[in-house]
């Protein structure tokens, strides 16, 4: 958890730092299922947004009436009704939509960012701060769909959002769109994202050896030798 | 109050709401839900008879057939839906056949899951139309590479088990018009 706890920075949390799909690896199901296209993707986002948001704000606002073991059971049936209204809705108003995203919208239930969410923050915070936690793990877990989706569409259908971006003479690669197409993608992803933040590290640790380095040349000017070795 | 108590009275409460709320919004929803799926299957009706003005669902049988009719309201032939096991899941299509059964004025595909790319080219107008020209007396054949008598088609290179599976489904489907029709209920 971070250890300033202004609104703005749970939002940012989700986002990057505590990512859902990169950082903490939830949702992973959806994320490879959904993802042959943005559109798709981004739907599915933002549909676990939603039920992030109201089930976070729920749950936070009713913590204290929840007997202890009940907890898990009370979290479920909140989440699955906001699921099932979500699940109505897109039947109702873009029956493409759902048609597409088929049986992963009443999956949205099981997925452990929503119940991981309610465990260990919506019941432990206030309600704004449930709040801006949700929209950024939401806004999260969406841009993480985006980017998967993007590529999968590009590659495997030459296409973004629905509309052809690379020439006929470029064979498409079908197996983005295939099941193995994802787990290539999301791996491919999750070694770019370690990748980062193993170099950002390792410039902190660059720095605080030069930091040093300096304040020890000042007094003891140190051998070239093993300055060059450090290096 | 004790715990057993308190726990109970949560998850009851919980619930009602719960339910309260669903049933609201079911509520609004189902006939927008009903809408959607009768203009869905209107809109495949008039795919597979493109003269068809009119529809008509034949009750009494279990079977999602439907008569269609011109503007004049002769009837112009019968449509069903058929289902049957594809590659990965089951396909749905509807089917559009002359009144005497003895050829087919269209088919479309309504719901598939097979492979993105292979076996979801049954999809294409390029194989379905193959359907217009063919011959389903006795029954429709599916042939790799080239055709030779009035009762085959092109499978697709690659997807030799999606359309053999389409060709049957379809057999299957006219089959049960043909006993219907024997039975006198069309």
């Amino acid at each position: 958890m971070s250890k300033s706890n202004s609104p703005i920075n749970d939002f940012m949390n989700g986002i990057w730092k505590q990512n859902p799909i990169f950082k903490q690896v939830l949702g992973t199901c959806p994320t490879l299922a959904v993802t042959v296209s943005v559109v798709n993707g981004v739907a599915m986002g933002l549909a676990t947004t939603f039920v992030l948001l109201f089930s976070s704000l729920i749950i936070s606002m009713i913590k204290s009436l929840i007997p202890n073991q009940v907890r898990i059971a009370a979290y479920i049936v909140v989440i699955a009704t906001f699921v099932t209204i979500v699940d109505i809705v897109m039947k109702a108003q873009f029956p493409e939509l759902s048609k597409a995203l088929g049986p992963f919208i009443p999956l949205i239930v099981v997925n452990c960012i929503i119940l991981g969410r309610a465990e260990a923050f919506a019941s432990k915070n206030t309600v704004v701060r449930s709040g801006f936690d949700a929209l950024g793990m939401g806004a999260g877990f969406t841009l993480a769909l985006l980017v998967i989706g993007g590529i999968r569409e590009i590659l495997g259908s030459n296409k973004l959002f629905g509309f052809v971006v690379l020439p006929d003479t470029v064979e498409p690669m079908l197996i983005f769109i295939l099941p193995a197409g994802a787990f290539l993608t999301l791996g491919i992803l999750f070694g770019i994202a370690n990748n980062y933040e193993q170099k950002q590290k390792d410039k902190i640790i660059q720095k605080a050896i030069a930091a040093e380095r300096s304040a020890k040349l000042v007094t003891v000017p140190a051998a070239p030798q093993t300055e060059t070795e450090e290096a | 109050m004790n715990n057993v108590t308190k726990m109970l009275v949560t998850l009851v409460v919980i619930g009602a709401i719960s339910g309260g709320l669903l049933a609201k919004i079911f509520e609004w929803a189902d006939p927008q839900i009903k809408a959607n799926a009768q203009r869905e299957t209107e809109r495949a009706i008039f795919v597979v008879h493109p003269e068809g003005k009119k529809q008509e669902k034949v009750t009494g049988i279990p079977d999602e057939l439907y008569k269609v009719m011109d503007v004049k309201g002769n009837l112009i032939g019968y449509a069903i839906q058929i289902k049957g096991n594809g590659f990965q899941g089951v396909i749905k299509m509807m089917m559009g056949v002359s009144p005497d059964l003895k050829k087919i004025t269209g088919l479309t595909v309504l719901d598939q899951v097979e492979t993105p790319g292979l076996g979801s080219e049954i999809t294409k107008e390029s194989f379905t139309d193959q359907f217009k020209k063919v011959d389903p007396t006795p029954a429709i054949v599916g042939k790799k590479g080239a055709t030779e008598t009035p009762n085959d088609i092109l499978t697709i290179t690659g997807a030799t088990i999606s359309s053999v599976a389409v060709v049957k489904i379809m057999n299957l489907g006219i089959e049960e018009l043909r006993k219907l029709k024997k039975e006198g209920k069309i």
